[in-house]
């Protein structure tokens, strides 16, 4: 028993190393790569490979503690794997909105419009009068588009 | 039961993330655009969720995963919030 005890201690600890392992090299990458959308591959793979093997070291470790199997890791890693991609596919798409709007100077210049019967949501133009409507040439579109209607 | 091994693996995951942590608040003030310090911020939430799960193996009891499942849900929530904004101008429509 005590040698299931040591492999299992051996076992949580190498998942708690590989997860906050995981966190650095990803926060690292943060901070290092040059642009947004490559900076967007670090804390993606932080928080699935890391958080994920830090909760199961946790699951590991209160198995061999309680001697039962806990549930709330399961639930927290599962609403992270799935909130994970949202979220970097909504920074993904502002960053690519501001590209658009020339707010911020692209690697590759600004981006091409999409097509006029294009429906991508990041390119519909922002209410008048909100801050997202900073430039002039999309406000006048957007008057124009809701005056057609 | 908490053996050697166990405490220098907590030691090294709080080192770990707190170094982490330390790096997205340099994103998060230096950040050329706002959706650089919206990545830093979520980047920010996902640490902290490591370290109050780091914390609920070290303490040796299981009321901290509340917390982290409830962080985990506001991080979500206001990394979506900011984007929309960014994108649209407005949170809801």
């Amino acid at each position: 028993m005590s040698g299931m005890a040591t492999f299992g201690e051996w076992l949580a600890s190498g998942l708690i190393v590989l997860g906050a392992g995981f966190a650095l090299i990803g926060s690292w990458g943060l901070v290092r790569l040059p642009s947004l959308m490559e900076r967007l591959h670090g804390p993606t793979k932080a928080s699935t490979l890391g958080l994920g093997a830090l909760l199961a070291g946790s699951i590991i470790w209160f198995q061999l503690v309680k001697g039962e199997w806990t549930t709330h890791e399961v639930l927290v890693s599962l609403f992270l794997f799935v909130t994970a991609p949202i979220s970097a596919n909504m920074i993904a798409k502002a960053h690519l909105h501001r590209l658009r709007q020339g707010a911020v100077p692209g690697p590759a210049g600004t981006p091409a419009a999409p097509s006029e019967s294009s429906d991508w949501a990041t390119y519909e133009a922002p209410h008048a009068g909100t801050p997202g409507c900073f430039v002039e040439e999309e406000r006048d579109g957007f008057a124009a588009r809701r005056d057609s209607m | 039961m908490s053996g050697a091994v166990l405490t220098y693996a907590l030691g090294f995951g709080f080192a770990a993330l707190g170094l982490a942590l330390a790096l997205n608040l340099w994103r998060l003030i230096k950040g050329p655009g706002p959706e650089d310090r919206i990545l830093a911020l979520d980047t920010m939430v996902i640490n902290a969720i490591g370290i109050i799960v780091l914390g609920g193996i070290a303490g040796g009891d299981g009321s901290n995963f509340e917390a982290a499942l409830l962080l985990a849900l506001v991080g979500f929530v206001g990394t979506v919030a900011f984007s929309k904004f960014l994108l649209r101008g407005d949170i809801i429509e």
